[in-house]
């Protein structure tokens, strides 16, 4: 059965958390839980509550990141350094640790931001094209909720939006 | 103290207000921006008179070898700490007055290091040779000294520069989707829909959001901290007099927290008038700024008398008679001007009535800068005028004009950049003004009434 979108638009925070609450709960046959998205003006932590807990990632881009920056760091200064054709060192050492460090932790520093920055973009899906149901509302002031279902499933889901004083439901024209 | 910001204040009034400002401005921007091209100008013609002529019409000789430049470099440097300080700082301390106002102190940040990077090319002279201080192998075996505090400095401010930019634009994002979904025609739009990569505000993007710019946050600290100690390595690492000295990493720290905070207070007045911000940038907002400043000022001028104690009870006889020469000889109105400058006129701001006086912030904060400026400038000329070697004693030398002109076209291409930005992008952030009138209004509902709130 092909599947469509429904944009339900809420002007109160409360009433979008109650609304997915309801969905959560009513085992809506031809809808996934997965399949729902909030989107929102600002951000709100809280809604993870009754969206369930998912995972972040981009600490793991920013570990490896970090990692990979400072190594690449001290390698290409030490290995410069014990090029004894290009610097004599004169009894001193040839690859000395306490200098190394500071370009060792520019890099490292570096490396962790650039890399977060990849994390974030895989991790958040970006950059994306426009979902089928877009309203420059939720940009402005509005919450919106757009979930993914079967036809059969959306009557289902109307009423539950309708329920929660959505202000608009948009639906997305059939194929 | 009254509120930061009105908690009935509607969210599509915001953007209605901070998009308004990159439509039509007071008249007064544009003759900012008309006086900034102006000083842009100024220095244009002063670089492509010394390149033509040669470093010596600069007035630099070989006991001066650092003049004006290298201290203004140093400024600018000092100026970009305070976009980190409110938007890292003080987002890692949850303090929500920071909101209006980070964006335009990060947009300092990145415009200020680009302005301090130019100085390092007009001070080489010879430009098409810039390429030396990049780590590369070639045919000359040639490699720059990774010991040496000057190639940290281009490691360290290439990294800042690029952090502070990315830093910038992940902030924006959701800004730049307002601005997309808001603006209906013209290059704006595409270059909206471009930067804000499809943003829709999800809580995907919002949960990765977070940690990013949490985490981003969290690097830039340690960063500008090891920036302006590396830019004082630059110093201390020597063995000029008067600059051997332990306490010149925090000491440059401090400065440079304080010669940002007050050009936050500069742009804050300014940006208030020409963008009618006065919702947003409000009274209650520049007294935590001006308080702010204040301790930052005492800190400095606490580092600074460490620095002469050190010198004074030290056992350094050039490094004291350096001090004596500073406080005494020809530089002696500067030094003390200085002194006025970065530690008697901020004990102003300690008054209350002056908190919230913008005409007089204003002048204040930027003779604030003057004093910050002087600092940078007291560091390198009377040292290089009285160095260990009597050879070295050249207590006339004045930069000339062509130096001069380069540093005042620096201030107009820092104002033309910053002017051009605020006109671009918003210089509000709106989704952290929603939050924080979001949250102050959850704050009243879950509050019993009581009079006299805040």
């Amino acid at each position: 059965m092909s599947k469509r979108h429904l944009l339900a638009l809420f002007n109160d925070f409360d009433e979008a958390v109650a609304a997915i609450a309801e969905i959560r709960g009513a085992s809506i046959k031809g809808f996934d839980i997965d399949d729902m998205l909030l989107k929102s003006p600002i951000e709100h932590p809280e809604v993870e509550d009754v969206l369930g807990d998912k995972p972040v990632n981009v600490q793991w881009f920013t570990l490896i990141g970090a990692c990979m920056g400072g190594l690449l760091a001290f390698f290409l200064v030490a290995s410069a350094q014990a090029n004894f054709f290009s610097q004599i060192k004169g009894g001193k050492p040839i690859v000395p640790l306490p200098p190394d460090f500071v370009l060792t932790y520019e890099m490292f520093i570096l490396g962790g931001v650039f890399i977060t920055m990849l994390g974030f973009l895989i991790c958040s899906g970006l950059p994306a094209k426009r979902s089928p149901l877009y309203s420059v509302k939720v940009s402005e002031d509005q919450i919106g909720i757009l979930v993914q279902g079967d036809e059969s499933a959306l009557a289902a889901l109307k009423t539950i939006f309708t329920k929660h004083k959505a202000l608009e439901i948009q639906e997305e024209a059939g194929k | 103290m009254g509120k930061d910001i009105r908690e009935d204040i509607a969210w599509a009034q915001i953007n209605k207000d901070v998009l308004k400002s990159l439509e039509t401005p007071r008249r007064m921007y544009w003759i900012i921006l008309f006086i900034a091209i102006a000083m842009v100008g100024v220095a244009v013609g002063s670089e492509v008179y010394q390149y033509q002529t040669g470093m010596g019409v600069s007035n630099k000789n070989n006991s001066h070898v650092w003049g004006l430049y290298i201290a203004t470099f140093i400024f600018w440097i000092g100026m970009s700490h305070s976009g980190t300080l409110l938007s890292a700082i003080l987002h890692l301390m949850h303090a929500d007055w920071r909101k209006p106002i980070y964006r335009f102190a990060e947009a300092m940040t990145t415009f200020s290091l680009m302005t301090a990077g130019l100085f390092v090319l007009v001070h080489l002279g010879r430009l098409w040779q810039v390429y030396y201080v990049m780590p590369y192998p070639n045919e000359r075996w040639v490699w720059p000294n990774f010991q040496s505090p000057l190639v940290w400095d281009m490691f360290a401010i290439a990294t800042y520069l690029s952090s502070s930019v990315l830093f910038l634009y992940v902030g924006m994002i959701p800004d730049l989707a307002i601005c997309r979904d808001n603006i209906h025609a013209g290059w704006r739009k595409k270059l909206y829909t471009v930067m804000s990569l499809g943003w829709e505000g999800t809580d995907r993007q919002w949960r990765n959001f977070r940690i990013t710019y949490l985490t981003i946050a969290c690097f830039l600290i340690p960063l500008a901290v090891s920036v302006h100690s590396i830019v004082a390595s630059d110093f201390a690492m020597s063995n000029m007099p008067g600059w051997h000295v332990t306490s010149f990493p925090p000491y440059f720290v401090a400065g440079a927290l304080y010669s940002g905070c007050a050009a936050i207070i500069t742009l804050f007045v300014i940006l208030r008038y020409v963008f009618k911000f006065e919702e947003y940038m409000t009274l209650p907002i520049m007294k935590k700024l001006v308080r702010l400043t204040f301790a930052i000022a005492m800190v400095w001028t606490y580092l600074n008398l460490i620095e002469f104690a050190s010198v004074w009870y030290g056992h350094d006889q050039t490094a004291k008679d350096q001090l004596i020469f500073k406080a005494t000889g020809p530089y002696a109105p500067f030094f003390w001007a200085m002194i006025f400058f970065g530690s008697i006129l901020p004990l102003m701001l300690a008054f209350k009535r002056f908190q919230t006086h913008l005409p007089i912030l204003f002048v204040v904060s930027i003779f604030l800068n003057v004093g910050m400026w002087l600092e940078r400038w007291m560091i390198i000329a009377p040292s290089f005028a009285h160095g260990h070697y009597p050879w070295t004693w050249d207590h006339d030398q004045w930069p000339s004009l062509v130096q001069w002109g380069i540093v005042f076209g620096s201030f107009g291409w820092f104002t033309l950049l910053f002017m051009v930005f605020c006109k671009v992008f918003p210089s509000v952030s709106m989704y952290e003004v929603k939050e924080m009138v979001y949250h102050r209004s959850l704050a009243l509902k879950h509050k019993p009434a009581v009079k006299g709130d805040y």
